[in-house]
């Protein structure tokens, strides 16, 4: 979004003679105003570089998400179902492009954050390696994985780097729908018959835990979280975002009347909090190293799209190259 | 980054909200040409009946101020305060001005 073409490589270079220390506190002394950076502003290479690694996962998961939930999409069992689901699709690409554009403002072209992703260099969100086996796993990304994200992607919205908090209001604003429709799933399978709400459960049992696990590490062994609260790129820690989200969505899946699958899970009168049990963490371990259910298939897909898509891009191109040329040599005759 | 023949140059997209409001930046969108530039511009950024009129503009065409000269490009504004309606004193029985 937001001019990546106005970015002055030249900039950079006259930061180091000017003395990156006193810059460094300049940029300091505007983060703690609650200042918002913009691209063309000065910022430490760090900040560069773990906002670009951040925007781009952030992209890529929100395109990787499309494959789990276009799975169902010629299955939908009504045709308002379907629409939806075409409209909440259509969405998460739109919402990849916001982000890609925001990246960019940093310097980085959208083919080359590409590349890092069908390379294996670019992680994505590892809740996109589990499979949607029933409908009612539509329900449930909708109810708990936006859920999840909406979260995540509330704080963002007051983050330090001015493209990338923009891309959040717009996301924000249309997730909600996300996580209504999914929610409205479940619901409809919970008042049906004895099978459908079988499928409900079967479906909260699989990705509840995936879904706690979407905060990320507890706080104590997340690796970037001190420096991206210090740069208020992040605002509020993994292990409050989780708490927060498990107290929203507990009495939501009571209302469903269906069953959360942690024998530990108990309201705390104390503290006026869900206590909740042990995260599987081997098993969060496992699918980010790409040894999920899905992983190679998540990929695979991708890569065929962007291929399957080549000979498009190349079209578009010399199209656009052959009528700029050929407008030229009218306006020369 | 527009200089490599094998990406699509970056637009900036404006949308006008509703009749009668300026078209405003609604961010950018990468495409071939204008025609595919308008097309992708209504698919991201008016899914949901944000705008009745869409402009592409090159990015690379955009020429900005400069963020370093800030000061002297703007601060001649600051300082003249008499340029505001609320510099000048009318006694209170005059009323409304």
């Amino acid at each position: 979004m937001y001019t990546q073409a106005l970015n002055d490589p030249s900039s950079k270079i006259a930061t180091v003679e000017e003395g990156e220390e006193k810059l460094n506190d300049y940029f300091m002394e505007r983060i703690s105003a609650d200042e918002k950076i913009e691209p063309n502003d000065w910022m430490p290479a760090s900040y560069r570089k773990t906002l670009i690694r951040q925007i781009s996962q952030h992209a890529h998961s929100e395109v990787i998400g499309m494959l789990p939930e276009g799975n169902w999409i010629t299955r939908a069992p009504t045709l308002r179902r379907k629409a939806t689901l075409l409209a909440k699709v259509q969405d998460e690409g739109g919402h990849g492009l916001y982000l890609y554009a925001a990246a960019e403002t940093l310097g980085i072209s959208r083919e080359e954050m590409q590349q890092q992703l069908l390379d294996g260099k670019a992680r994505y969100s590892s809740i996109f390696n589990y499979p949607t086996l029933t409908w009612a796993d539509i329900g449930s990304i909708g109810w708990l994985v936006d859920g999840a994200a909406i979260m995540n992607q509330i704080p963002l919205c007051r983050c330090s780097f001015g493209p990338y908090a923009r891309a959040m209001v717009r996301v924000c604003k249309e997730e909600s729908f996300h996580q209504r429709q999914g929610y409205e799933i479940l619901l409809a399978l919970c008042k049906g018959s004895a099978e459908q709400k079988a499928m409900a459960q079967e479906s909260l049992d699989r990705w509840w835990w995936p879904s706690i696990m979407m905060f990320g590490p507890h706080d104590a062994n997340s690796t970037h979280s001190d420096q991206s609260m210090a740069w208020k790129i992040k605002r509020i820690s993994n292990d409050d975002l989780r708490q927060k989200f498990i107290d929203a969505t507990v009495p939501q899946a009571h209302h469903l009347g269906l069953e959360i699958p942690d024998p530990d899970l108990k309201f705390n009168e104390k503290t006026g909090h869900w206590d909740f049990g042990k995260i599987d963490w081997d098993e969060f371990k496992r699918v980010l190293a790409g040894n999920g259910p899905c992983n190679r298939e998540r990929m695979e897909a991708r890569t065929k799209a962007h291929n399957d898509g080549d000979w498009v891009r190349k079209a578009a191109l010399a199209h656009a190259a052959k009528q700029a040329a050929r407008k030229s040599t009218r306006k020369a005759a | 980054m527009s200089d490599n023949k094998d990406m699509m140059p970056l637009w900036e997209v404006f949308v006008r909200s509703k009749n009668g409001l300026s078209h405003t930046h609604a961010g950018s969108v990468h495409a071939t040409d204008a025609e595919m530039a308008l097309q992708n511009a209504r698919d991201i950024y008016t899914r949901r009946a944000e705008g009745v009129s869409i402009w592409v503009v090159p990015s690379a065409e955009i020429t900005a101020s400069d963020p370093s000269s800030k000061g002297e490009m703007f601060e001649p504004s600051g300082t003249k305060i008499y340029r505001h309606p609320t510099f000048y004193d009318i006694p209170e029985e005059v009323g409304h001005m």
